[in-house]
């Protein structure tokens, strides 16, 4: 973080010190309220045994509920589908959305409504989503059925309703409203290419291909770099589309971690253990985080 | 002509093609909504004729959508002031201070992006129930404005940043004191970034479904995620409601977007998350 150089000293020294406190305080207050004081009962309760229905056996259990998340099939399951939803989202999400910028950066008619239809789904909720995928994936309401009757493909089956169909059902619906995050953030960053860059490129003779992997790409890096990472948090956080779209199923087949401990808490309350699986995601986030932004040297000079 | 005629091809094969098969993908679901929540039930036309608006009528006074409406109305559009004056607030402080642990609050901004919200639902639930607030709009105004508020003061602080400091400085010495100097001058510049900061609060605060989810049990007071998950339910026959439902919930947010996209690109820069 750059500082800007801080304006001349006006007024008493001590209200000038004290003016940047009394602007955050609000913040400071909300953040340690509703979230810091959340985070702390989580890792708390992570070492008891806490289930609301059933006060009477609560009790400090040192790391049981770790072992138990250990022996968890559930846990593991969950874990491995939450990495493949993530992986499979920021991978195509990135790749969609960084072609989308450069095309839409380019200079053509009708730019304009082309890049607010792109960019609309951005906007649309999860829950909104799945009831639009749901009427496109319904095999009586669906595109498949129009499809069928064009003689492509066959309707009558549920995609969601398969185990085998379900994951790339939902990933396609997901990557719908996904993908222009990634094109708004990488166009803005597009626009601030310097222009002198391309002329010198090429001046050197450098085709498009090589153009766009040593000034484009490089240029890009840092705002890849940053949008994957929050996408990454932000999509293995994310509960609604699948929520509300296959609630997990068919057969846990799409049961993510965050899903799981949802289910957990509204199913069993067994809050001790729901939240020492929080305690573990929130590790496992931090750790893959800090690992992603060292091996991508964010933020380096080039 | 010979030469013109291949590159003419390559621009349609490299732009236009993509271009065209990725506004099918966008468009098409939006437009399947609107053609079921537009057309009678029962109907298989490809196009929403004979119109009607029984579905909209079912869900705006049949299924409470008109008082879901309202309740996400009046939710967003505190979110979205609480928000935006507090990521001034602090915003300002960040770009034009230099305190004692600012680092480790701006650390912390950005720590808070790594909890997940989901996961913090029984937590929150017990918090609130000690202030009384379980069945009240204010749960989902507090939550909602604390989850966003990191990203939002992140962002106004680079917007603030690229207010030129010197600007301000002039306006001190022509004697205004620093509040004044802020209201009259760098307030005004910020516009492009409080919309930004403004609409994401509020469509952030308009999506939210887990919240609502977890801290309102009076239909009253329910918002419209809610509303539009008991139309999805498993064997949900009318979908008619359900997309117009859909389309209900679509408005707003659409008409936010058409407000913003022009600052949209500017707003999400790296330049400003960066600073």
């Amino acid at each position: 973080m750059a500082l800007a150089a801080p304006p001349p000293a006006r007024g008493h020294g001590l209200r000038r010190a004290l003016a940047p406190y009394a602007l955050i305080s609000p913040t400071l207050l909300l953040l340690a309220t509703f979230l810091l004081f959340p985070v702390g009962s989580v890792l708390y309760y992570a070492l008891q045994h806490h289930v609301v229905n059933e006060p009477y056996d609560d009790a400090f259990v040192g790391l049981a509920n770790f072992r138990q998340m250990f022996g968890d099939e559930q846990f593991w399951s969950s874990l491995a589908f939450s990495a493949k939803w993530v992986f499979a989202e920021v991978m195509l999400q990135l790749l969609l959305g960084l072609a989308l910028a450069l095309i839409v950066n380019e200079t053509f008619v009708g730019r304009a409504v082309a890049r607010a239809l792109v960019f609309s789904p951005w906007a649309v909720s999860g829950v909104l989503t799945t009831s639009i995928w749901m009427l496109l994936y319904n095999p009586a309401t669906g595109v498949f059925h129009y499809l069928a009757e064009l003689g492509v493909g066959n309707a009558g089956t549920s995609v969601l309703g398969n185990p085998d169909t379900v994951f790339s059902a939902a990933v396609v619906a997901e990557l719908w409203r996904g993908v222009p995050f990634f094109a708004i953030l990488i166009l803005a960053d597009l626009q601030s290419v310097p222009k002198e860059l391309y002329e010198a490129a090429s001046m050197d003779g450098a085709g498009r291909v090589r153009t766009f992997l040593h000034v484009t790409l490089p240029h890009l890096r840092d705002a890849i770099v940053l949008a994957t990472l929050l996408r990454s948090v932000w999509e293995f956080n994310n509960v609604d589309l699948l929520y509300t779209l296959t609630n997990g199923g068919p057969a846990g087949a799409t049961t993510s971690l965050p899903l799981y401990v949802a289910q957990l808490a509204r199913k069993s309350y067994d809050f001790g253990y729901g939240s020492a699986l929080t305690t573990a995601a929130f590790v496992i986030l931090l750790f893959c985080s800090v690992l992603y932004l060292r091996l991508s040297k964010f933020g380096r000079e080039k | 002509m010979t030469a013109a005629a291949p590159r003419a091809t390559g621009r349609v094969l490299r732009l236009f093609l993509p271009l065209a098969l990725y506004l099918v993908f966008t468009v098409v679901p939006f437009y399947w909504m609107l053609l079921f929540a537009l057309r009678p039930a029962g109907s298989t036309s490809l196009l929403p004729w004979p119109l009607t608006f029984e579905h909209f009528d079912t869900v705006w006074n049949g299924m409470g959508f008109r008082v879901y409406f309202q309740n996400s109305v009046w939710i967003a559009l505190l979110t979205l002031v609480f928000v935006t004056f507090f990521a001034l607030m602090g915003g300002y402080a960040l770009a034009r201070f230099k305190f004692r642990g600012q680092r480790a609050f701006l650390l912390a901004l950005l720590c808070t992006q790594f909890v997940p919200g989901a996961m913090m639902l029984i937590p929150l639930f017990n918090i609130f129930q000690t202030f009384d607030l379980i069945n009240s709009r204010w749960s989902l105004i507090i939550a909602e404005t604390t989850f966003q508020l990191p990203l939002a003061m992140i962002l106004m602080s680079g917007f603030v940043r690229n207010v030129p400091v010197e600007l301000e400085e002039s306006a001190m010495m022509d004697g205004c004191g620093r509040i004044r100097a802020f209201l009259a001058v760098v307030l005004p510049l910020l516009r492009p970034g409080i919309v930004a900061v403004g609409s994401f609060a509020f469509i952030g605060s308009w999506n939210n479904f887990l919240f609502a989810l977890m801290f309102l049990n009076d239909p009253e007071l329910q918002t419209v995620p809610v509303g539009l998950q008991t139309t999805i339910g498993e064997n949900t026959v009318d979908f008619g409601a359900l997309a117009a439902g859909g389309v209900v919930a679509a408005v707003p947010v659409v008409l936010v977007f058409a407000f913003v996209q022009k600052y949209l690109v500017q707003g999400m820069s790296t330049g400003a998350v960066k600073g």
